[in-house]
């Protein structure tokens, strides 16, 4: 099944077909608002975000995002609990010092998480690493091993051990290979994972 | 554009103090037009030194204070807004202060004007607002001290107030700030002119003054603008001079910025204001900071300075902070600057489209929510 764009981007689609009209939502690591401004435009929703690079940060609030400048990793604690009613974690999962807790943090503030990550299990990545011999390199993970900002490498399968050791309830998983949404063996074919928790 | 200054009179103003003032005047000027909704109403608050020629050029020539924020197309945008500012409570500005005239003497306060708060500037900018008829500004902002106002402002009257800007501010001054302030009043009431507060007017304290100016002066910059700015160059000479005339330009800088500030502000102005600043503390009568801006209905838009020493951005991110803990909706940038705490005066390229942005978002949910 094909997948329309959300600004260009297919999980941008999965995520904002997840998120209701008028909802209150958080967007860590929200870059320069652009899916916030999306969400606002087309959905009405409420929305804030994070953002520690403060060029990003400076054009989300340019285009009047309410952005917090700051590392989303220490500062969820502030919010209180169930302020949201969706906490987006959009492809910065792999690259969080704590993700555990910060996944927790999201579950605690928000009613529902909203989490994409890239599939270090897909079949491309596999093989790039099997035929090189060296750390893989994909049209999803470009970078060179020292100036890459992933440190923490995770697949659908390890996601799925992880949702069912800390009991959170999976309300939706979506899938996404290229611009085609697809159903079958997720961790050998999905190049980005998107799911929807509930704590 | 040439803006002139206006006055207006009030019968009273009751102070934290409680004392009373009587028969007041303020001085303000306005850039724009204020729209028949009466829901583009921006109030501009100065900082300790400014007062309320704001933007535009005046009668000599001399621009405003923020003309690089305020005017058409600009941060400020006064082809779409109705901009403001007055001189604050205890100025020497237009506005009653120390350097007036006590109607109940005939002869000027001095020490006998009653010590203010910020509270009780922000009292008296609402008698203005009242009188310039707008029921609530779209906006309150302003640097530093302005800063303060505005939190006051939200705090204080939270239904007159749709968006709080403070930038490089706090919401209570901290030990070394008040330190700065008390070596500056130190400086001036320990001059031999100062006469308890009644030197005549043609022969003010002028030496504490200077001093207290060249000591705000360095806290206003940065260690790196100020090695950008005159390093260790000598003023006017090839070798030392071995004696302690000015050698360095930073020496001739701030001796001469000193002067020319006592030739325009009041050195009992300078007392009240900065002791207005030292007390205030946006927690006085609440349990914590969270609790005390729970009151404010307003957007916020926070701003703050990479190399601010002076109002740090742990100040600001101690506002932010309060606020998202109660999940206000707040908006926060920390800028990347050289120019220290000046930096919201100078160094305005981001700051306009930051500002700009939030003001656009937050009229039109204010066009909206009064539809």
């Amino acid at each position: 099944m094909k997948v329309r764009e959300v600004l260009g981007r297919g999980d941008y689609a999965l995520i904002s077909s997840l998120i209701p009209e008028g909802a209150r939502v958080l967007d860590l690591g929200c870059g320069d608002g652009a899916l916030l401004g999306w969400l606002a435009a087309n959905k009405r929703i409420e929305g804030r975000g994070i953002e520690i690079r403060p060029d990003l940060a400076q054009r989300a609030a340019a285009r009047g995002v309410a952005v917090y400048h700051g590392d989303l990793e220490s500062s969820l604690a502030e919010y209180p609990e169930g302020a949201f009613d969706y906490v987006i974690l959009s492809q910065t999962l792999q690259e969080l010092r704590r993700p555990l807790e910060v996944l927790e943090q999201m579950l605690r503030i928000g009613r529902h998480a909203v989490v994409g990550f890239p599939n270090f299990g897909h079949w491309r990545v596999r093989l790039s690493h099997l035929f090189s011999g060296r750390a893989p390199r994909t049209r999803l993970f470009p970078h060179a091993w020292h100036s890459s900002p992933n440190i923490h490498f995770l697949t659908v399968l390890d996601f799925e051990e992880t949702i069912a050791e800390k009991q959170w309830r999976v309300e939706t998983r979506l899938f996404l290979s290229g611009h085609s949404q697809i159903r079958f063996a997720p961790n050998w074919r999905a190049e980005i994972a998107v799911y929807l928790l509930r704590g | 554009m040439i803006t002139e200054t206006q006055f207006v009179r009030f019968d009273s103003l009751e102070l934290d103090c409680g004392e009373t003032l009587t028969d007041l005047q303020v001085a303000y000027e306005t850039y724009g037009q204020l729209n028949e909704a009466r829901d583009n109403a921006i109030l501009i608050l100065h900082a300790f030194t400014g007062d309320a020629h704001a933007a535009g050029i005046d009668h000599q020539g001399k621009p405003g204070w923020w003309d690089n924020m305020i005017g058409p197309g600009k941060g400020f945008d006064t082809n779409r807004y109705f901009v403001f500012c007055a001189n604050v409570l205890g100025g020497c500005r237009g506005t009653t202060g120390p350097s007036s005239i006590d109607p109940r003497t005939g002869r000027r306060y001095g020490l006998r004007f009653p010590v203010i708060t910020i509270g009780d500037m922000v009292r008296l900018q609402k008698k203005l607002v009242d009188h310039l008829g707008i029921p609530r500004l779209l906006a309150v902002c302003g640097g530093s001290m302005g800063g303060m106002q505005a939190l006051d402002w939200a705090v204080s009257y939270p239904e007159a107030v749709e968006a709080c800007i403070p930038i490089a501010a706090t919401a209570r001054h901290s030990a070394q700030q008040i330190a700065f302030n008390e070596t500056g009043r130190q400086a001036i009431m320990m001059d031999p002119d100062f006469e308890n507060g009644d030197y005549p007017e043609d022969r003010p304290p002028a030496r504490g003054l200077a001093v207290a100016r060249m000591i705000g002066h360095i806290t206003y910059m940065s260690d790196e603008s100020m090695r950008e700015k005159f390093g260790r160059r000598l003023r006017n000479r090839e070798a030392f001079s071995f004696g302690f005339d000015i050698d360095f330009e930073v020496e001739s800088y701030l001796r001469y910025r000193g002067q020319q500030f006592v030739g325009r502000f009041d050195a009992n102005s300078y007392l009240y204001i900065t002791k207005a600043m030292d007390y205030f503390d946006l927690t006085l009568g609440y349990p914590s900071l969270a609790a005390s801006l729970e009151r404010a209905t307003a957007r916020f838009l926070v701003i703050s300075f990479t190399s601010d020493w002076l109002y740090p951005t742990y100040q600001s991110l101690e506002i932010v902070n309060a606020l998202r803990s109660r999940n206000h909706d707040v908006t926060y940038c920390e800028l990347t600057s050289n120019y220290g705490h000046d930096a919201f005066l100078v160094d305005i390229a981001e700051q306009t489209e930051v500002v700009r942005g939030f003001l656009d978002r937050c009229h039109r949910e204010f066009r909206r929510a009064g539809a």
